[in-house]
């Protein structure tokens, strides 16, 4: 229900700070997206709070004008957790970066996740620490050549919604900074999800990985190699929006329209609400070149929020237990009195 | 032999329970607690477990102990020594037998002193037949098969029927101390429930060792000690965890704010989160987090949303909580931090006491960190400081941390029941919606403390964070003298706490020879032993700190006061140093020990003879 009478714009959600990202960063285009979308959800300006870690990404809190609290590194998710669990009215958006969320945070992560707090957890993901200056991160590319990593990196990346959804995750969603359109409407969907959302944002770090993304982004190939997805909707995707998902077997496989008798019948059609994780998972897995890379909302399922539960135990609690206050607990169990 | 009878009154007595983990006796303590409690005997109890639960059956490290201390004057500790000791084992009668007084009482279960027992006590003999315990009473009854035979016409296998040895060891003891069985019968009645045969066994086993007792009366006197001399008033027995619980739910009803409790379970920090947790009924909303830095940060969380926000620890999860401590310092927030100290460093000594983190929450964090630091002296004093810590965390905006221990935490002793209308206000400075030009970090200029802007209240909405914060409007700030200025201020916020501490007492003469200072769990030690000494005559007195940050504001003119000063304290010098580098006029001798037990009153005496004659 709306709690806002009349409808606030974005700029009522940008705060006197001067923004300090380098010119050129993703992370400008995705503050855009957010200021955007974050009137649409009808919510009082005062019952936001943005709750950050450290990091490039994590400066985002000082840029809007609503609750803010920039934490400590990796700490997010605790954080914002005890604020939505004191306060279930608050619309509570925890901004990560990729090492914040999946290094030293990686343990809240999941937790969080798990539990179902009804948090939106919007992690920048530049597969490198951009705010220490380019060293390799938990998803950089294997083989990436970074300050930390002058011979290439040896280990194998984190792949955010496969570990999203492997704690259980109930809502995963992938967008790109340049794609300001759909961020804000993935953005309305998570802010209206209630559990825990994690959206991976696909973010350009100018100054340290420069064109991780490019070869999504690229206008000549961005549409043979993205595919967007949405609810209820054959998965179809390519420029001539002649390719699509069929399931082959087990697997997840790329097919052309019009070819080996294929037609858009056979497409799979996109069902974000599905329960079982096992689709969601071969989506938000699939990688360029073999596929293409998902954007869009990918998992999108009820479940009751953490902090709901919370509050339903709490009242029953209450209304079973004779114990109303604190003069009713002194005075419980064996009491003696000395004359 | 005298094979009458007979009935002796003691002032006190101190009783030992002591058997394998798993033969129960901390419950056969905590029974014969709660029975003396009801009968109005003052008492101190000190459980003393091993840390793993299944240690090897039989052997020493497996001993589980219960202390209890029972009198009818006022009582401090739980007893140095026992008069009577309960020994399960071989293995309990091993790890126990140096505590116990020369003429003492040894009631043994004859049936597991066997070739086996002693082998994995280490007895190379048999103990019974050692001349050592010729200077005690020694009372070897077949307790085992006693048991088992009260019990055989119930038809419980052999494994329930021996679980319940544990009362016929205690209907003994009730039979020692000529007390009833009324209260351990409605215990089992409650217990049990839903399962009337363990409720008759446990009963008839109970009144089978009562009765063996009797009947073997030739051998012991009935030891009766009178009901103590204590104030008027509605009483109940506390440990210092679950004290400490009710000092904080106290604090929220009277602040009316919910407490958020963010924690990661630790011994013998544990049974506090346990306490909160149940009380779902008074609102509290409790988090088990995945670790201890998530404990915190989300009770940071909940104090940035106007919660009373709380975590409890020890030591090793305090290190945890460093980084985020100091968060909480910057943003200027109210957050209870308890610390129930263990035996370290790492690991250490995890269910065994000690004061040996007093340094690292004092000063254990990265920059200029001030953070005022409690210490409740007696397990229902937690319940004091911990309202005390909430009541200093709420109004003047900071973490506070409260030091107790697990001779604390763990050990109980009756508590007066308060009435809430006697506890202190709690003001918290909260900024009302709707206030003209407010600036986040604007403060009041006497206390220099900032307001609590809460979201959810309609045109407060600010940031907070771990970077600097200029001075005023709290924006983020790299100016060098804004720095400066903001370093002070937090230290200059936190010393002004002192007008809200009390002076220190000194219990005796307000100057004399020597003076003994205390902090922390060794009060009920240090207190018997400095009276024990001033009724000898001796020139002695003794001050016990619970405000350790800020300190007290008429410290230095107690310590000026005497000749001598002896910090005692279960630590290498902690204390002392702290005292030494804010009064650097005075010398400050040391008594310390560090072997994961309290003092004991005797030791204690025999260092202030000596210092007193030095
Ligand atoms: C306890 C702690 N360890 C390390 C750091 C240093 N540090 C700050 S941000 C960061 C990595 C940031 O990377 P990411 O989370 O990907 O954010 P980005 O800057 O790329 O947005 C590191 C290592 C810190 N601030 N605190
Ligand atoms: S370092 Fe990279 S991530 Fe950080 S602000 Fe600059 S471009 Fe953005
Ligand atoms: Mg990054």
């Amino acid at each position: 229900m709306a709690e806002t009478e009349v409808k606030l714009t974005p700029k009522d959600f940008k705060s006197d700070q001067e923004v300090r990202w380098c010119p050129g960063c993703g992370d400008h285009a995705i503050l855009t997206a957010i200021q955007r979308a974050l009137p649409e959800l009808e919510i009082k300006k005062e019952n936001f709070v943005f709750v950050s870690g450290i990091g490039c990404s994590s400066r985002l809190p000082y840029y809007v004008d609503t609750f803010g609290f920039h934490g400590i590194h990796g700490r997010g998710s605790a954080i914002s957790s005890g604020v939505k669990i004191a306060n279930t009215r608050l619309s509570v958006w925890q901004m990560t970066g990729d090492g914040d969320a999946l290094a030293i945070g990686g343990n809240h992560f999941i937790h969080t996740i798990r539990r179902n707090v009804d948090i939106n957890i919007v992690l920048f993901n530049n597969e490198i620490y951009g705010l220490t200056k380019g060293q390799y991160s938990p998803t950089s590319q294997k083989g990436a050549v970074t300050h930390t990593s002058p011979y290439g990196t040896v280990e194998a990346p984190f792949h955010p919604g496969e570990l999203a959804i492997g704690a259980q995750g109930k809502f995963f969603a992938r967008t790109i900074d340049n794609n300001i359109k759909l961020s804000t409407e993935i953005f309305i969907e998570a802010g209206k999800h209630e559990g825990t959302s994690v959206i991976e944002i696909l973010q350009n770090c100018v100054i340290y990985n420069d064109k991780t993304h490019g070869y999504l982004t690229d206008k000549e190939y961005k549409d043979d190699r993205q595919i967007i997805l949405r609810h209820g909707e054959p998965m179809i995707f390519g420029k001539e929006r002649d390719k699509g998902l069929i399931l082959d077997g087990l697997k997840l496989k790329v097919v052309k329209i019009g070819e080996d008798g294929i037609t858009e019948d056979d497409i799979l059609v996109h069902k974000a609400n599905e329960n079982n994780p096992g689709v969601h998972t071969m989506l938000a897995n699939m990688r360029y070149p073999n596929y293409p890379v998902a954007m869009g909302v990918i998992r999108n399922v009820q479940a009751p929020s953490y902090e709901a539960s919370l509050e339903t135990q709490i009242e029953k609690v209450k209304t079973q237990s004779k114990i109303k206050k604190m003069d009713d607990l002194f005075n419980s169990g064996t009491v003696w009195e000395v004359k | 032999m005298d094979t009458k009878p007979r009935s002796i009154e003691l002032e006190e007595v101190s009783i030992r329970f002591s058997g394998d983990s798993g033969d129960g006796m901390q419950l056969t303590g905590t029974l014969f607690s709660n029975t003396a409690a009801l009968f109005g005997n003052d008492l101190s109890t000190f459980p003393d477990y091993p840390s793993e639960i299944r240690a090897p059956q039989g052997t020493v490290g497996g001993v589980s102990g219960f202390q209890v201390h029972v009198g009818h004057s006022q009582i401090n500790t739980p007893g140095d020594y026992a008069d009577v000791l309960v020994a399960m084992n071989p293995a309990a009668l091993k790890a126990n037998t140096k505590w116990i007084k020369t003429g003492g009482t040894i009631i043994l279960d004859k049936d597991n002193f066997d070739e086996k027992g002693f082998l994995k006590a280490g007895y190379t003999d048999n103990p019974l037949k050692a001349e050592k315990l010729d200077k005690f009473n020694v009372i070897d009854a077949p307790i085992t098969s006693l048991t088992k035979e009260a019990i055989k016409d119930l038809g419980l296998d052999n494994k329930s029927a021996v679980r319940t040895k544990n009362m016929f060891a205690l209907g003994m003891v009730f039979y020692l101390f000529n007390r009833t069985l009324d209260y351990t019968f409605d215990f089992f009645e409650i217990k049990f429930k839903k399962r009337p045969l363990i409720i008759e066994a446990n009963k008839r086993v109970l009144q089978a060792g009562f009765n063996y007792a009797e009947t073997i009366e030739a051998l012991t006197p009935v030891i009766k000690v009178k009901q103590a001399e204590i104030e008027k008033g509605k009483y109940r027995t506390l440990n210092g965890n679950v004290a400490t619980a009710w000092g904080l739910l106290v604090a929220s009803e009277k602040v009316g704010k919910e407490i958020f409790v963010g924690s990661y379970p630790i011994t013998p920090a544990t049974g506090i989160l346990e306490e909160l947790s149940l009380r779902k009924d008074l609102g509290v909303k409790s988090f088990q987090a995945e670790d201890e830095i998530a404990g915190i940060c989300s009770a940071i969380g909940a104090s940035f949303t106007g919660s009373l926000a709380v975590t409890t620890t020890s030591g090793p999860g305090l290190s945890l909580k460093s980084e985020a401590i100091g968060l909480a310092v910057m943003t200027e927030l109210p957050l209870v931090i308890v610390n129930v100290q263990r035996g370290g460093p790492s690991t250490g000594l995890p269910t065994k006491t000690e004061q040996a983190d007093l340094l690292q929450v004092l000063y254990g964090r990265s920059g200029e960190c001030p953070v005022p630091v409690l210490a409740a002296s007696t397990p229902s004093d937690c319940f004091n400081y911990a309202y005390e810590a909430a009541k200093i965390a709420l109004e003047h905006m900071t973490p506070v941390i409260l030091l107790t221990d697990g001779f604390l935490g763990n050990g109980s002793e009756p508590w007066k029941i308060p009435s809430m209308a006697d506890m202190p206000e709690i003001n918290p400075p909260l900024i009302p919606e709707g206030i003209e030009n407010f600036q986040p970090y604007a403060r009041n200029n006497k206390t220099l403390v900032r307001g609590w802007a809460i979201p959810g209240k309609k045109g407060l909405e600010h940031r907070v964070g771990g970077l600097e914060k200029d001075a005023i409007t709290g924006s983020v700030s790299h100016d060098p003298l804004n720095h400066q200025k903001m370093v002070e201020t937090r230290e200059g916020k936190v010393n002004r706490i002192v007008k809200d501490v009390p002076d220190l007492e000194v219990e005796g003469n307000v100057s004399g020879e020597l003076l003994i200072i205390g902090w922390g769990s060794t009060y009920g030690h240090l207190l018997t032993a400095f009276r024990e000494l001033e009724a000898e005559g001796k020139k002695i007195s003794l001050a016990h700190f619970r405000y350790i940050r800020p300190l007290p504001k008429n410290t230095r003119k107690v310590l000026s006061k005497f000749k001598k000063i002896v910090v005692c304290e279960l630590n290498l010098g902690q204390f002392a140093n702290y005292l030494r580098m804010n009064f650097q006029e005075f010398e400050f001798k040391q008594y310390n020990k560090i072997q994961g037990l309290p003092f004991t009153v005797i030791e204690l005496k025999e260092h202030f003879i000596k210092l007193l004659e030095e």
